[in-house]
């Protein structure tokens, strides 16, 4: 019987509870300011990459909480790590630190992953 | 010949410790890099040597550098090492003058008074004793300072002093015996034999008159013996080994070897050199201001020294320079702890006391990995032909007006210029530097480097001290760098800027990168000198402070930051100046919502001085003017 092209897309459904949240862990031991962002996307305004690219910080921000890690991992490596985030930050999180210890969580657990 | 038992603990330490010094030494040099191996020839053998000794007589025994910021401080070590060193001089000439012999062993000299009870009755001997009693009294009241500064450091001017482990512990209880010691055993063999001077002689006496002097007067010499002979085998593994490694530092510095950045023997040379003074914990903003206070240098370098981890420590540090200028030893802290992020976590070793004394070579990773590069995806790099390239960097992009500022700046000033991040460009790669990320940093250089190369520029200017650092130190480029505050001040000489005096008073804050991290000190005050009233802040050029916002620190919160930034902004608007000027976008954003005061950029002020130009509009109508009697019939 005929699949109407369902086979082509990969399945889109997210499943939170088989996430890992492994790397979230890691950052929110080290970094407690991590926890107070609002999502509000000050940071993502003013992202120096996110002018070139799709990057946004805000959303990976997000997806590192949902431990939705293979995301976090092709976008992580974009950061230039210029710390406009962290100043404009209305919460005062400290972005710089959350991506750098994300990018320190990928490398001890999937060596050279990032 | 003259011999006791005593002696044995003393020779025992001071041979194994003459010997050790050499070992390490030829260790140390073995793994200098070929290069540096050349240069600390050249140098031993060469005209630095005599700066060398000048730097071991001035810093390692007068402490000059500690004497001149805290003359209690500065005297205590300078009783201890300059007094100790006399002592050690005279009783070798005296065991040599007066002694039976010439050429005497090091003992003689230490233990005279025990072979030689009798010397300094009356005479020149007795002239001699006095002298020799100067110096004993002399190292005991820097002991005394010592001692006190250990239970109350404020009483030497002190905020803080070190924290030490066991065996420092040790080391400095058998220091502290040293001298006591000697003055106890001196005493007593002076008292029951009659000599001795004002100190000895007078206490000898005393005592004497109801006590056993004779019996009591050999433990005491064995107590003396003891803590020489612990002090010297305990040396390689405490803080104390700053003693004979200094003299090293000094002629590998005035050879011309610096740390660089990358780890090697020269690092660990300068690991070994700190003395653990806390000179650095009490410059550092973090702990006056923010109370932060287990991650200062002193601790970082304790840290390598047990080979710890110390990448926590190595990143909590705002980069702002302030030990690398206090250090007493000179120290490159600040170049050290960038070789401590790039290298990233290191395993901690097995503490073996043994392994300890020679410690394996510290092999650090050179850049830490951090996978495949990352900025594949940045457009082609282009840009139109120019003289003057301003690239104004993402701090200044977050501070408009400073960018606005240079833009009515550059173009009163008539050069031809290109604004080459107009639409926010790519970061300069110090912030991954500073992150001990220099393989990505190193990606982000290239691709600027082609914009610059492109535009042909001669002339690169640039609003961020942070940008202006690296552009001058990493970019392999053949344009001039050039903060804006030079180049204003160039402008201004050339006569390409015309600028009104404000009747304003201003206070000058330097940004560490610009001042302690470039050397660039005089062409902000000049500028600022043309335009306003410039007041004196008591943090001025290299004890400029820290606005706390720095890059550098990857570690410290939203809260501590701006408690710094409060702190440090209430210091320099102390005298009630009416703006606070500084040079540096991300110091003029910290300040901005940490004081009242109006603060604002270099250029800013700049502008508001400017003397407007004659409009543009009138020169088309003054040759719409003179085209009119043409037209005659």
């Amino acid at each position: 019987m005929d699949k109407f092209g369902y086979t082509i897309s990969k399945g889109r459904q997210i499943n939170y509870d088989t996430n890992s949240r492994h790397i979230a862990e890691y950052i929110l031991e080290r970094e407690n300011s991590f926890r107070i962002c609002i999502e509000c996307g000050c940071c993502s305004a003013t992202c120096t990459t996110g002018a070139f690219t799709k990057f946004s910080i805000r959303e990976l921000q997000i997806l590192i909480k949902r431990g939705e890690n293979d995301l976090v991992r092709e976008n992580l490596k974009k950061c230039m790590l210029c710390g406009k985030c962290t100043l404009v930050c209305p919460r005062g999180v400290n972005t710089r630190n959350v991506i750098m210890l994300a990018r320190e969580a990928f490398q001890k657990r999937l060596k050279n992953a990032v | 010949m003259q011999f006791d038992p005593f002696i044995i603990p003393f020779n025992v330490g001071l041979y194994f410790i003459l010997f050790y010094a050499v070992a390490r030494s030829v260790i140390w040099f073995r793994d200098l890099s070929r290069p540096d191996k050349l240069r600390l020839q050249r140098g031993f053998f060469g005209r630095a040597f005599g700066q060398s000794l000048k730097d071991i007589f001035l810093e390692s025994l007068i402490h000059r550098k500690i004497l001149k910021s805290n003359i209690r401080l500065g005297y205590m070590h300078m009783s201890l090492a300059f007094g100790w060193f006399l002592l050690i001089l005279f009783g070798t000439i005296e065991a040599d003058v007066f002694g039976q012999s010439h050429l005497n062993p090091p003992y003689k000299a230490i233990f005279f008074k025990f072979f030689n009870p009798d010397h300094g009755r009356s005479g020149i001997e007795a002239a001699y004793s006095f002298w020799m009693d100067l110096l004993l009294a002399f190292i005991l009241s820097g002991l005394l300072l010592a001692v006190i500064k250990r239970f109350s450091s404020h009483a030497v001017g002190m905020k803080k002093t070190t924290r030490l482990k066991t065996l420092d512990k040790v080391a400095l209880t058998s220091l502290w015996l040293i001298f006591p010691s000697r003055l106890l055993a001196e005493s007593f063999t002076s008292g029951a034999y009659g000599t001795g001077s004002f100190l000895t002689g007078t206490l000898g006496s005393a005592l004497a008159s109801f006590l056993p002097a004779m019996e009591l007067s050999y433990p005491f010499w064995w107590l003396y013996s003891l803590s020489l002979g612990t002090f010297f085998v305990l040396l390689p593994v405490t803080r104390y080994m700053h003693i004979p490694t200094e003299l090293f530092l000094i002629f590998a510095r005035n050879s011309g070897i610096r740390t660089g950045d990358k780890p090697g023997a020269f690092k660990e040379i300068q690991t070994y050199s700190c003395s653990s003074c806390g000179i650095c914990i009490d410059a550092c903003q973090l702990n006056f201001s923010a109370g932060i206070s287990n991650i200062q240098s002193a601790y970082l370098l304790k840290g390598i020294r047990n080979e710890e981890d110390v990448s926590e420590i190595a990143n909590n540090c705002l980069m702002c320079g302030r030990c690398d200028q206090k250090c007493p030893v000179g120290i490159e802290l600040t170049p050290l702890r960038m070789v401590m992020r790039r290298a990233g976590e290191v395993v901690k070793s097995e503490g073996n006391i043994w392994k300890r004394y020679f410690p394996d070579r510290q092999t650090l990773p050179a850049s830490k990995l951090n996978g495949h590069p990352s900025y594949g995806w940045l457009p082609e790099p282009e840009s139109a032909k120019t003289d003057v390239l301003y690239f104004a960097g993402c701090m200044t992009h977050l501070t408009p007006a400073i960018k606005n500022s240079m833009v009515k700046i550059l173009d009163a000033s008539g050069v031809k210029y290109n604004f080459m991040d107009e639409q926010g460009g790519v970061c300069c790669g110090r912030p991954l530097m500073l992150a001990g990320q220099d393989k990505e940093a190193r990606e982000l250089i290239n691709y600027n480097s082609q914009i610059i190369w492109k535009s042909g520029a001669h002339t690169l200017v640039t609003s961020c001290p942070i940008c202006y650092k690296i552009f001058k130190e990493s970019y392999y480029l053949d344009v001039e760098v050039m903060h804006h505050t030079q180049f204003i001040q160039m402008l201004i000489e050339e006569g390409s800027l015309k600028l009104n005096f404000l009747q304003k008073k201003v206070a000058y804050h330097t940004p560490c990168e610009l001042g302690r991290g470039s050397g660039v000190y005089d062409e902000p005050r000049q500028v600022l000198k043309h335009v306003a009233r410039l007041q004196e802040t008591g943090f001025d050029d290299e004890n400029s402070l820290c606005c706390g916002g720095s890059l550098g620190n990857m570690k410290i919160s939203y809260q501590k930051k701006s408690k710094i930034a409060r702190d440090a902004a209430a210091e320099l608007t102390k005298s009630d100046p009416d703006m606070l000027i500084t040079a540096c976008p991300l110091c003029k954003k910290t300040f901005s919502s940490a004081t009242e005061t109006k603060v604002a950029d270099i250029a800013e002020i700049v502008v508001e001085a400017l003397v407007a130009a004659p409009s543009k509009k009138s020169k088309p109508a003054l040759v719409s003017n003179l085209k009119e009697p043409a037209s005659i019939d």
